[in-house]
């Protein structure tokens, strides 16, 4: 493997190669992400942003009480967002624990929904504390069962301790079970990060393993998706495309409720890698709350009054 | 002492128990009954009015299951708040009305009692609004009135204390969740009101108060989907048949009302009816 030919695979080469990043001006980097928070973006282009983000959203079930009804509920939502206006596009993926995977692939395949990808959280979600061959076999399991996306999970007590060539290999061998079968999206879950300087490194690293999108969180742990930090993950993959050519997608995922919210992430695209990344291809929105909102907006957009939860379907 | 500066009361919103200033940063200009500068409250844009919605459609599962006791203690609580804070209300309601310290006197101690007679309606009003009814066949059959949800309100210009708590009172007495307008240019007691309501018990978001201007606030609490049913007994005449269309697509119930009486805690309640087997 090349890794870009910025590392050789070596403990040494990939601790020369983390140390000469630049550090993150963490003052900079918040006050950057306030200001362009306070961007208005209002009718058409409010519209077209609308639009943009339910394609990117990753629309996500995560939990203990997950059934096959309600994965199936969820893929009919994600084919068909608003069931009365057919206008609304599709959104990016389906996210799902591993086992309900082939509900979700069958459930879609079976309403017309080939075009939309189910994406499983992987390598021992959320925490990530297993063993290697456990989490090989947990990526397999999902590959095998038609999961188009992997969201890894990194293991943040080695990458905390130092050991980055420990979460570097571990990347680097889910990459390989994943082939060119499904994309690989590594989770850092930045709030156990804590400093952005971290999540940079983060970042670099997991590129330079083979990760095709950088993901924030797991959405299990607060702060997650702040602007802040996916500024930082932003510039790294800035950076990162200069110097190899390569687009990495980014992820943000916890945190992001409104329609607000979700348009102040794509300023920050458009803003810091430019609009190539304003494509479900290079961004995506980890959540489930949100789609309600983009839907509610879209209707006060076309009738002209603002809409109620009672007219979006429940989550 | 003279030459100690004024420390001066900014009047903002009340949304969500906090005090925010108006999305809008648009401020509009109170005057005394004489003609002098009074305060410069928020000029609410419809923004506040659905941020205001959002709050009180958290706040009203939580608020509609409190026992009818514990809301009745909790609007008692809020007349002894009123009651303790008496001179402030007399001097803003004489300051800006122009009406006499006894007439002043006589809203604030009306007001106080017309929250203590709310509170005693809390537990009774179902008695009153529902019915065991009789059916012919092997069931108990029961009528309960239930709250809506959110409930929008205009208050009356004047009286400016009394008309907004007759307008508050009683919709928040069933268990609904209220967004309310004040009078537009007597605002003070509404909004001096609001620091009773935060040091009341009272949940965060089941009152919520805007300041501003009628015209441009009513078509949006009309046409507005998560609102329930509306007061407009604050809106002139000549704008109710249009509000009462704009509130027409989510089938809003939209009232006014001249007097205080327990017909208008029932506007704003539904009636569920209740089948319960007997004898099988």
């Amino acid at each position: 493997m090349s890794f870009y030919g910025l590392v050789d695979g070596s403990d040494a080469s990939l601790k020369s190669y983390l140390n000469n990043l630049s550090g993150v001006d963490q003052v900079g980097a918040e006050a950057r992400a306030a200001m362009l928070a306070t961007r208005s973006i209002k009718t058409s282009s409010k519209r077209w942003a609308i639009d943009t983000a339910i394609t990117m959203v990753d629309l996500t079930t995560l939990e203990g009480a997950d059934t096959p009804g309600k994965v199936k509920a969820l893929c009919t939502k994600a084919v068909r967002p608003d069931p009365t206006d057919s206008s609304v596009p599709s959104v990016g993926a389906v996210c799902v624990y591993n086992d309900m995977v082939s509900v979700a692939r069958t459930h879609l395949d079976l309403i017309g929904g080939q075009h939309v990808p189910v994406a499983a959280v992987s390598t021992a979600f959320p925490s990530g504390r297993a063993s290697m061959a456990v989490k090989i076999q947990d990526t397999q399991d999902a590959i095998d069962a038609g999961a188009a996306e992997i969201d890894m999970v990194i293991d943040r007590g080695a990458f905390l301790a130092g050991r980055y060539i420990d979460v570097f290999n571990e990347i680097v061998q889910i990459k390989q079970v994943c082939g060119d079968k499904a994309h690989l999206k590594v989770i850092f879950e930045t709030g156990e990060l804590v400093t952005y300087d971290n999540v940079r490194k983060a970042s670099f690293l997991a590129m330079a393993a083979g990760a095709d999108f950088i993901k924030t969180s797991t959405g299990k742990v607060a702060p997650a998706a702040t602007p802040p930090v996916v500024l930082v993950m932003l510039e790294a993959v800035r950076d990162f495309y200069e110097m190899t050519n390569t687009r990495i997608g980014v992820k943000p995922a916890g945190g992001i409720r409104n329609t607000k919210d979700a348009i102040k992430q794509l300023v920050l695209v458009n803003e810091t890698v430019g609009p190539d990344w304003l494509n479900p291809k290079l961004f995506r929105i980890g959540a489930s709350a949100l789609l309600n909102d983009l839907l509610m907006q879209r209707m006060k957009m076309d009738e002209g009054y603002y809409s109620s939860p009672q007219y979006v379907t429940m989550d | 002492m003279s030459n100690r500066i004024d420390v001066k009361k900014t009047y903002k919103l009340y949304i969500n128990g906090a005090f925010p200033r108006t999305e809008s940063g648009r401020t509009y200009e109170v005057k005394s009954a004489k003609g002098a500068f009074v305060a410069n409250p928020c000029l609410a844009s419809r923004k506040d009015l659905r941020d205001a919605v959002v709050a009180a459609r958290a706040a009203h599962a939580g608020w509609n299951k409190a026992t009818a006791y514990n809301r009745g203690q909790i609007l008692y609580r809020i007349a002894e708040m009123l009651e303790g804070r008496r001179a402030q209300f007399v001097d803003e309601i004489m300051q800006v009305t122009g009406v006499t310290k006894m007439k002043a006197e006589k809203e604030v101690t009306d007001s106080v009692d017309r929250l203590v007679w709310y509170a005693g309606w809390t537990d009774k009003i179902a008695s009153l609004a529902g019915s065991t009814n009789p059916v012919a066949g092997p069931f108990y059959n029961f009528t309960i009135p239930e709250s809506m949800g959110v409930v929008a309100a205009i208050a009356p210009e004047t009286p400016s204390l009394l008309g907004f708590i007759d307008a508050v009172a009683p919709i928040i007495t069933s268990g609904n969740t209220v967004v309310i307008l004040a009078s537009t240019k007597a605002p003070l007691s509404a909004m001096t009101f609001a620091e009773v309501l935060a040091t009341s018990d009272l949940p965060h978001g089941v009152i919520n108060i805007l300041t501003g201007k009628k015209e441009e606030i009513a078509p949006w609490m009309a046409s507005h989907m998560d609102i329930d049913a509306l007061d407009i007994s604050g809106l002139p005449a000549k704008l109710h048949a249009e509000t009462k269309v704009a509130g027409a697509e989510n089938l809003k119930r939209i009232h006014s009302f001249k007097s205080a009486d327990p017909g208008r805690i029932i506007a704003f309640m539904e009636a569920k009816t209740v089948w319960h087997p007997i004898g099988l």
